[in-house]
């Protein structure tokens, strides 16, 4: 298959979805959905035979295209994976896959929802492998705008309304992207000299030297905010619980489990690859707001109420181990950053489609309300406990060996922050097995005795997520090898810039 | 004399001459569409000779009047405007009560004073092209005399117009005075930065700015731009604009070049205005025709920062944009045109449901008002790279964050206009019928967006081969 453009494959299966739906009469309904699982499966099946066909002992990009585009600003259309995006792209194309089947039951308009749902799964899939900054800035933005609409059309509103949170999520994440594109335009300006300027990524990142210390502090700074908003880091997280909260099952699923991690991608491939000296003046700051992420955000998902809520509040938690790891500055905490993000986005996947599940069965998500379901919803039940163990870090469950690897790799650096954050996983583990305990076990509750339990495609997200959940618990080796391998060599390019800068590293509270 | 420099003024001259003579001999009853028509007909038919003139550069009487491919580049903006503005303003000037044969003419009447001034070499052509503009866009914004309003805009426009043009007219009096020269070349040459000198070019700025409608003289735009005909505030907003930028580059980069420390503070700063009072006041609109007039304000501060660079890099963001920004101008009013037509209001309320009833429609404003903000991957996010990658370079950081933050704060009134569209319930059980013309030109708009936005290098070849014509 050498030569096959294969990662163009991908992206124009979708693209040709998206168009093929566009064309479908406005009352299609179950073609409609025929149609956006056939091309999904199509596009998840590439995407696995890359996984599988990537050679991780070689490492490095793999599958690389590379067109001229504008030659002028130095734009390729340059499409590659590598250990660091491949997991990613898989992640994206497993969720966008199950989120397509927790939206069966969309009936309203059909259509226009499949379209924005896959335009979201574009933009993500885009950005993972794109090799160039200006191909992936054309795509990171892409989902902005149909999420909006799909907060609109299809939301529900609880404690705000839809209006409100549609706006909220769309007001942060373009304002985040806006600080985001000044500091790509340093970025572009300071790393090569007039004539030679290049959107390619790896051209930058080797680069990387060249750009003074003052410069890199600021476009980093400039970064910091555009995809710490998008990862919802603390303070920028507001705009996260209440847009999960008001959207659709499927569109809470991607942009928990995916499109959040493009932020953190972005932070990872931009912001430290690129941008040495940078980073490591923010690192300390960066661990910080990790600390308060992962700390404030749980103390927040004790008291909430609405079962999204607390898997929302649970998932900005969750960033922050991503954030340590990155802020940690060292291989092995970076290695269990990346993977702790295709775990999360697996885990947050199943868990918004499992609440999805209960509440369409339920009609409620007010965790009060809820009670016994194990007795009358084993399937769901199943699912919401493997979800729920995987956040807590159970061992044999993909939560798990990421999460000890960022703190083992984190605590080298900052001993104190790598407490404070392992002590996060107490209150993680309070409140998910207040989740489990009070909605699942307890008395039979007579009035959920005709709720009829997952069958059929609503199977689908469960097992689809569920298996590899605990595929990648069992075979870590089999994510953990992969990340590796990408991060290694990146690493050791980075190193070469890092020195110079490691004086600063922890400078400011040092 | 080289007259075929000249060919595209004189063809449009003798078109506009006999569609007044047509519409003479028509009866009186008779539909005026087939005026339309021809006058399309006529002004692609130069657009597209147009383009046998690259290469050809000159000048004709004396220096005064100069074709380079910058001109050229301008000229074709102007051309395409108008073109597309006619295409879709059939079934709008079918429901004027008279004169309805002069709209056309007028039109080509306005185009050949904004193509003067993208040829203009000095400041009094310079003027003669403002005012064959201006004195044309009078009328035609107070053209529909049924309604109080456009006449309104109408007087309103002419009064603070003219005294724009005096200002102008006073600020060349006196660089005239002191340089002893109209000719930029020459101006330049003389040039000093003596305080007469700088109090013509301060006269000159706040002419232009008029028309630009830069903060603080913006203050006409909203209520001209509601009160006119929809093409013709289309019309204002692409060409009238484009056409100052023209005159506005060689002005300041050839004749004032030398006083680039003198004016460069000045315009970062109406700049940096503009985008910051264009968007938020827009943010408070209920029309969506004073909407785009006050994103126009901000649009054309993004297209004035680039001028700061003052160089090929800047003028060719500058020229990039104002492309991206015409076709995203005549994609929005096409569908407001479209709208207002069919519930003969232009407020945000009408466009409830429009997805309902017209997809096309919807998707042809939503892409050209998420273009406007310059969101990736269509055209405006690239314009707004290009202008932003040239003024960062020359230390205007400052300006690029005010401008990328401002233009994700504009998405919020934009996608106001999309929600309605989107999800309101559709107001009533007509049907909107567009013709086809109408359709043309949206599906022009939409397609162009998109193809600049992930394609632009042909666009910016083109911009930097006119870009370089300055230097």
């Amino acid at each position: 298959m050498a030569g096959f453009p294969i990662l163009t494959a991908i992206l124009l299966t979708l693209v040709a979805g998206i168009v093929l739906l566009a064309l479908l009469p406005r009352s299609a309904n179950q073609a409609v959905k025929l149609m956006t699982a056939a091309v999904m499966s199509i596009a998840l099946g590439l995407t696995l035979y890359v996984y599988k066909a990537y050679d991780a002992g070689v490492g490095g990009l793999q599958f690389v295209e590379q067109v001229p585009w504008i030659k002028e600003l130095g734009v390729s259309y340059s499409l590659g994976v590598d250990g660091i995006s491949l997991p990613l792209l898989l992640l994206t194309m497993l969720v966008g896959y199950a989120s397509i089947f927790a939206s069966w039951d969309v009936h309203e308009r059909p259509k226009e929802f499949f379209i924005h749902l896959l335009l979201l799964i574009v933009g993500a899939v885009g950005t993972f492998i794109s090799q160039d900054l200006f191909i992936f800035l054309l795509f990171y933005e892409l989902g902005i705008v149909p999420s909006y609409l799909l907060v609109l059309g299809w939301g529900s509103e609880k404690r705000v309304s839809k209006e409100y949170a549609g706006m909220k999520l769309t007001i942060y994440l373009l304002l985040g992207s806006a600080f985001m594109l000044a500091g790509v335009v340093l970025l572009y300006l300071y790393a090569l000299p007039e004539g030679l300027r290049s959107f390619n990524m790896a051209a930058l990142a080797q680069a990387a030297g060249n750009v003074t210390e003052p410069v890199q502090i600021i476009a980093f700074f400039f970064l910091l905010l555009g995809f710490g908003s998008t990862l919802s880091m603390w303070p920028f997280y507001s705009w996260a619980p209440d847009g999960y909260a008001a959207a659709p099952t499927g569109v809470s699923m991607i942009h928990a489990g995916v499109l959040k991690k493009v932020g953190a991608y972005g932070l990872i491939r931009l912001g430290l690859l690129v941008l040495p000296a940078g980073v490591a003046f923010w690192a300390p700051f960066i661990a910080l707001f990790a600390v308060a992420n992962i700390v404030y955000a749980a103390f927040v998902a004790i008291a909430q109420q609405d079962l999204k809520y607390v898997v929302a509040y649970s998932s900005i938690s969750h960033i922050g181990y991503i954030l340590l790891g990155v802020a940690a500055l060292n291989l092995i905490s970076l290695d269990g950053a990346i993977a702790n993000m295709v775990a999360h986005g697996l885990m947050s996947a199943l868990f918004f489609a499992m609440i999805g599940l209960v509440e369409v069965k339920t009609k409620t998500r007010h965790i009060p309300d809820l009670g016994g379901l194990a007795h009358q919803l084993p399937r769901i039940a199943a699912g919401l406990m493997l979800a729920g163990m995987s956040s807590l870090g159970l061992p044999g469950l993909i939560g798990f060996v990421p999460e000890f690897t960022i703190f083992l790799g984190a605590f080298r650096t900052y001993p104190v922050y790598t407490l404070l954050a392992i002590s996060g996983i107490v209150f993680t583990a309070l409140y998910i097995l207040r989740l489990l305990a009070n909605v699942l076990f307890g008395p039979r509750k007579a009035e959920f005795d005709q709720c009829r339990d997952a069958s059929g495609v609503e199977m689908v997200p469960l097992v689809v997520l569920g298996s590899v959940l605990v595929l990648f618990g069992v075979f870590p080796q089999w994510l953990m090898g992969m990340v590796n391998s990408g991060m290694e060599p990146a690493w050791a390019q980075l190193m070469q810039h890092l020195p110079a800068a490691s004086a600063l590293l922890g400078g400011v509270f040092q | 004399m080289n007259l075929a420099l000249l060919s595209s003024e004189i063809a449009i001259v003798v078109l506009a001459v006999l569609l007044i003579c047509f519409d003479l001999f028509m009866p009186h009853r008779e539909t005026r569409r087939s005026l339309g028509i021809v006058a399309a007909c006529g002004v692609l038919a130069v657009l597209v000779h147009s383009f046998t003139q690259y290469g050809t550069v000159g000048t004709v009487y004396g220096d005064y009047f100069v074709v380079d491919h910058l001109a050229l580049f301008f000229k074709q903006v102007f051309l395409t405007a108008t073109l597309l503005t006619i295409l879709f303003s059939f079934g709008y000037v079918e429901k004027f009560t008279q004169n309805k044969g002069e709209f056309y003419a007028l039109l080509l009447f306005a185009l050949l004073g904004m193509m003067i001034m993208a040829s203009a070499h000095d400041l009094l052509t310079v003027f003669i092209g403002l005012e064959i503009m201006a004195v044309v866009f009078y009328v035609l914004v107070g053209f529909d005399l049924e309604n109080i309003k456009s006449s309104e805009a109408g007087i309103k426009y002419l009064i603070l117009g003219s005294a724009s043009s005096a200002v102008l007219l006073y600020g060349i009096s006196w660089i005239y005075g002191f340089t002893g020269s109209l000719l930029f070349k020459e101006v330049a040459a003389n040039m000093a930065a003596t305080p007469a000198i700088l109090m013509g070019l301060g006269l000159i700025v706040a002419g232009f700015c008029f028309k630009l409608s830069i903060v603080p003289f913006h203050m006409w735009a909203p209520d001209v731009y509601e009160g006119a005909p929809t093409p013709i505030t289309a019309l204002l907003a692409m060409g009238s604009k484009a056409a100052a930028f023209a005159v506005l580059l060689r002005v300041f980069l050839v004749a004032f070049a030398g006083l680039k420390l003198y004016w460069a503070p000045v315009l970062s700063v109406l700049a940096a205005l503009s985008m910051i009072v264009g968007i938020v006041v827009a943010i408070w609109q209920s029309g969506i025709k004073r909407m785009l007039a006050y994103s126009s304000v901000a649009q054309a501060g993004y297209i004035l920062s680039g001028l700061l660079a003052a160089n090929a890099a800047g003028v060719k963001g500058m020229l990039f944009y104002i492309v991206l920004y015409m076709v995203a101008t005549v994609g929005a009013f096409a569908v407001v045109v479209a709208v207002e037509e069919h519930s003969g209001s232009d407020a945000i309320a009408a466009f409830s449901g429009l997805a309902q009833k017209s997809p096309l429609l919807a998707l042809v404003m939503t892409i050209s008002l998420i273009s406007m903000a310059g969101i990736p991957p269509l055209a405006g996010f690239a314009g707004k790279l290009y202008l932003f990658i040239a003024i960062a370079a020359q230390g205007y950081l400052w300006l690029v964050v005010i401008g990328f933050v401002m233009s994700m704060i504009s998405v919020y009134y934009y996608i106001l206009v999309v929600k309605a569209m989107y999800t309101h319930p559709v107001q009533d059980d007509r049907v909107l019928t567009v013709n086809g013309p109408l359709k043309l030109v949206a599906m022009v708009s939409l397609l162009a967006t998109l193809f600049i936005g992930i394609y632009p290098e042909p666009l910016a070849e083109l911009a930097n081969a006119a870009a370089r014509a300055l230097w």
